[in-house]
């Protein structure tokens, strides 16, 4: 039997995740534009999107078998859950034993799979394109995401994200070295899985230098929305994640349903932050060349490993 | 006290001296001049430890006892020796516009600051002033070796002190360790660097702490002693530099270095109570004798030979100091004595020979029996001395070691016998036309400096048949203090 | 004394093995970069971490000579020797030089392994040290293999300066974090020799470029054996 508190808490991250995780999208773009001297496109613009693209006709192509119909399930449920596991705003969520930190990375990498294989399924080069170059970018990001939570773990001793977050929280506050090295590490991966600037570019549709686009070209209509929503919740996730283990504070603890009430504000606002600071990082960086990436990536990892030989040492 | 104020002040003074007045006709006799006074303060600080006993000065900071008063003696007799060498050989240098006089006064400025730093190390008591002692001794034959600003000598010069300052930064490192385990047994402070204070206590000292720590230290001064295989830097650098230089860098530089292990040594064994610092000097030492005397046949420059050779003879004595005890001991001493006494006599006339034929390659120097008998001469005996003919006392050191070698580690013997071998075949065969071919080549301008030559070699005679009774009874009492066996 | 005291003093603590971190991940970074420029940026920031870390040691151990110690760091390494090697650059010419570097992920391996190792090799000792910072000593070890490691896979002259600089980094780390700082006057003496060491390298580079138009110390690899 769940505890009702539980139950209340997860159900509202879960509304909170698929209600705001186009506004955090359109937020980013908003400061974005604004850092780059445009006129903005308004924060509420995703939303418009994704309700245009739910009542237009979805085009499928003749060849396409039936993964290309269920991949943007499987993505968006992916990415759902995702959301519901990670403590965004308490930490006491009857769904996290569902998967500890490990199955979480499984998450996205199915999501990944799911994504690839359809891309490639109708059989057009930019599909396979897109795809190699998203497993390329996969297989050296996520060994340095599993670094990272590997060094939460170690300083928590617990793999599960939601015992992970209640330890940090709710210590005295210290300084952990090897989280400092493992926040940029996971910061450098984030952009990476996020398909934001240094890697690349999610406003262009230039061929040779997309990598998120090129996979999802062939896709339209409410498969369309639905991928592009669940890309704005893997968005929201991994900030959320982020929050959650290198800035922890405000986040619910177990049996204090009232602490809820003061995590959403502060969790609007660390997001609001990040968000700045994503479009600050968009705009000061240039995006690299694809052969700059495993590069990029390599060094997560290996700031990811030094946090975790720091850790070994230190005990911090 | 005065003396070893003076040892250390007079080569400083005279290196300021020179920095101004190295360049005109009278700095190289200035030159000898400072390096006679502080051979003579040298002397008479000799003269005061042999009346006085150990000599402990300064707050402790400065040091004199059985082992490094010989080694300041020799130091600042080479070191006179070599100034004396240096008079006509740098003319003729000179002559060839080789060196200007901006480089005439670098060279004399640097060589006196030279004999300071390494008579500080010798003479100090605290370990990180001999760091830092070493350290300054590199700097100043840096710019020596590249004087001549040729590409090899440049290239020579940057290998020099980039591996050197590797290797010294590993030495810092060691004593970093030294001083962690001098805080836990003595306290920290000002004096926990004290070798004399760290010795009465070396049974305190942490032997986690101290292994690691020797380790760093052997590997770092011993980049300096040239062991194999940190040693890449010494051949080209005494073979790219001017021929003085190559003579103090194998006669004396070599020896400090070695001396610092040897301290570091004492403290070690003390805390460690195993041997275990022995046994790696044994190994490296071996590896030295056994890589230097292959690497040895096959050299073509005269200078690179004889450096390889140095590099053969200081792993003979690192093997011989690991081995440890009274005899070891002993005969690492006499080794150390007689091997800077004659490596750098063999320098002084390779250097003539080589401004003689103009070249340092061997095939291009023949006949030198003809063109200057005493140059030939003094070429040969050296190489004989060197190579451990009897009567000469490189002899008496050699057969001490390896009788003991065959006693104490008879797996070694070969190893030693081989690579002596293979050193002797070597350098005779290579020797003995460049002293009695045909030539050509006429008589050079300035008549050489061969008295240095047949001094050095007079007196390693003379180690070899008898050693003065006070200068056995400090070899024997430095022996008993390094200990070990 | 205030009721804060104890728990600032923690952070503290905390805070150099902070700093310590900077100075691997620094140093690991200083292997990988390119532009001689941030090298410089790169080594600079170095010693900023390296004189805070001294001055937190300070602070805590209540020892005056380490503030000497951290105000002697800061002008030569933060101040004086970047201004230097700046000046370097620019009279060389080489201020935007950019290095190709092959094979950067096997020397990122390798200077893994060299982080485990020297991590092995002082978890033993840093148990026997008294300092409040004695975990750091692996950290100073690491990056002291480091930047050996830098010099030995940089071809150009004022990188592997660099790399010997950083080294020397290290070290002073060492002994300001495993011991409480090394005797004062041993400190200046090494201070000096690094400066005379410095002033020597730049004296050496205009040397070279006058012999082989070029800081590439690939040409100086005439001497080798037969």
């Amino acid at each position: 039997m769940i505890p009702l508190s539980g139950f209340v808490s997860q159900l509202l991250e879960i509304i909170l995740a698929l209600a705001f995780a186009p506004l955090l999208t359109g937020w980013v773009n908003q400061c974005r534009a604004w850092l780059q001297n445009r006129s903005a496109p308004g924060l509420l613009q995703p939303y418009r999107a994704l309700h245009k693209l739910f009542n237009k006709e979805s085009v499928v192509a003749e060849s396409a078998s039936p993964i290309f119909r269920i991949a943007p399930y499987i993505v968006f449920g992916c990415m759902a859950l995702v959301c519901a596991i990670a403590p965004t705003l308490s930490t006491d969520l009857p769904l996290a034993p569902a998967a500890d930190t490990i199955a979480l990375v499984g998450l996205f990498a199915l999501a990944r799979v799911f994504i690839s294989l359809a891309a490639m399924d109708i059989g057009t080069s930019f599909g396979t394109l897109g795809a190699r170059r998203e497993m390329l970018i996969g297989f050296l990001a996520e060994p340095a995401l599993l670094m990272v939570l590997f060094s939460a773990s170690l300083i928590t001793q617990s793999t599960s994200l939601a015992n992970i977050v209640e330890t940090l929280a709710h210590q005295p506050f210290a300084i952990y070295p090897s989280l400092a090295v493992a926040g940029v590490a996971f910061t450098f991966v984030a952009l990476a899985e996020n398909a934001r600037v240094p890697v690349d570019n999610p406003a262009t549709h230039l061929e040779l230098t997309m990598i998120h686009e090129a996979l999802i070209l062939e896709y339209s209509g409410r498969h369309l929305a639905l991928i592009e929503w669940a890309a704005a919740l893997k968005l929201f996730a991994y900030s959320c994640i982020g929050l959650a283990l290198f800035f922890p504070w405000g986040i619910a603890g177990a049996g204090t349903p009232l602490a809820m009430i003061v995590a959403i504000p502060v969790l609007l606002a660390k997001l609001a932050i990040g968000g700045v600071l994503l479009a600050l990082i968009e705009t000061i960086n240039a995006k690299m060349r694809l052969f700059r990436v495993p590069e990029f990536l390599a060094t997560a990892f290996l700031l990811a490993v030094i946090a975790l030989l720091v850790h070994v040492l230190l005990g911090a | 006290m005065e003396a070893l104020l003076l040892v250390l002040a007079i080569p400083l003074i005279g290196g300021l001296l020179l920095a101004i007045w190295g360049d005109r006709e009278v700095g190289q006799d200035l030159n000898a001049a400072v390096s006679f006074l502080t051979l003579a303060a040298a002397v008479w600080l000799t003269a005061m430890v042999i009346r006085d006993g150990p000599l402990l000065v300064w707050g402790e900071w400065f040091f004199v006892d059985a082992l490094n008063v010989f080694l300041v003696t020799l130091t600042a007799f080479v070191g006179f020796t070599t100034s004396l060498f240096s008079r006509p050989y740098m003319r003729v240098e000179r002559d060839h516009g080789k060196m200007t006089p901006g480089r005439m006064r670098l060279y004399h400025s640097m060589y006196q600051l030279f004999n300071c730093m390494m008579l500080m190390a010798l003479t100090t008591n605290n370990l990180g002033i001999l760091w830092v002692a070493m350290e300054a001794a590199t700097l100043t034959t840096v710019l020596l070796v590249s004087v001549y600003r040729t590409a090899a000598s440049l290239e020579a010069a940057w290998k020099y002190f980039i591996l050197c300052g590797v290797g010294i930064a590993q030495a810092l490192f060691g004593t970093i360790l030294l001083y962690l385990a001098a805080e836990r047994a003595i306290g920290g402070g000002e004096d926990a660097l004290l070798w004399t204070h760290l010795a009465n206590a070396k049974h305190l000292l942490a032997p986690d702490i101290l292994s690691l720590a020797f380790v760093f230290l052997l590997l770092g001064y011993g980049t300096k002693v040239g062991l194999v295989p940190v040693h890449n830097w010494l051949p080209d650098a005494h073979a790219e530099g001017p021929t003085p230089i190559s003579a103090v860098l194998s006669g004396l530089l070599l020896n400090v270095a070695l001396y610092a292990v040897l301290r570091c040594k004492v403290l070690a064994d003390g805390a460690l109570q195993n041997g275990l610092p022995g046994k790696i000097m044994i190994g490296f030492g071996l590896i030295t004798v056994v890589a230097a005397a292959f690497f040895l046949s096959r050299q073509r420059d005269v200078k690179r030979m004889f450096a390889y050779s140095s590099i053969e003879h200081m792993g003979l004595m690192t093997f011989a100091f690991g081995m440890g005890g009274p005899v070891a001991n002993f005969a690492g001493l006499l080794h150390m004595t007689v091997h800077a006494l004659i490596k750098s006599a063999i320098f002084f006339a390779v250097g003539h020979a080589a401004q003689k034929a103009g070249s340092q390659a061997m095939e291009d120097i023949r006949g030198l029996i003809k063109v200057s008998p005493t140059v030939g001469w003094g070429l040969m005996l050296g190489s004989l001395a060197i190579l451990g003919m009897p009567p000469f006392g490189v002899f008496a050191s050699e057969f001490l070691i390896l009788t003991t070698a065959m006693r104490e580690y008879p797996w070694a013997t070969p190893f030693l016998l081989i690579a002596l071998g293979v050193a002797f075949a070597a350098i005779f065969s290579r020797v003995q036309p460049m002293v009695f071919g045909e030539t050509s080549v006429r008589a050079l301008a300035h008549p050489p400096a061969l008295l240095p030559v047949f001094i050095h070699l007079g007196l390693g005679l003379m180690l070899g048949l008898y050693i003065p009774p006070y200068l056995n009874d400090w070899y024997e009492q430095a022996a008993r203090m390094i200990g070990g066996g | 004394m205030f009721f804060w005291e104890p728990e600032v003093n923690t952070l503290l603590t905390q805070s150099i093995n902070l700093f310590a971190t900077g100075l691997l991940v620094l140093a690991f970074a200083m292997i990988a970069q390119r532009r001689i420029l941030t090298l410089i940026h790169l080594f600079t920031l170095q010693g900023a971490s390296l004189v805070a870390a001294t001055l937190v040691v300070a602070y805590l151990t209540d020892q005056h000579h380490l503030y000497y110690s951290a105000a002697i760091t800061f002008v030569l390494k933060v101040v004086l020797i970047p201004i230097l090697l700046h000046r370097l650059i620019d009279r060389l010419n080489v201020r935007w030089d950019v290095e190709t570097l092959f094979n950067i992920p096997t020397t990122m391996l390798i200077g893994i392994v060299l982080v485990i190792f020297a991590f092995n090799l002082a978890t033993p000792i840093a148990g026997l040290s008294a300092s409040i910072a004695r975990g750091t000593l692996g950290i100073a070890l690491a990056s002291v293999l480091l930047s050996f490691l830098m010099m030995i896979v940089r071809a150009k002259a004022v990188p592997q300066v660099i790399g010997f600089l950083s080294m020397e980094n290290g070290l002073f780390f060492a002994a300001t974090a495993a011991t409480s700082g090394m005797p004062m006057l041993v400190e200046l003496g090494i201070a000096f020799d690094v400066l005379v060491g410095i002033l020597i390298l730049g004296v050496f580079m205009f040397q070279i470029r006058e012999q082989f138009d070029s800081l590439d110390i690939r040409h100086l690899e005439k001497l080798k054996e037969e």
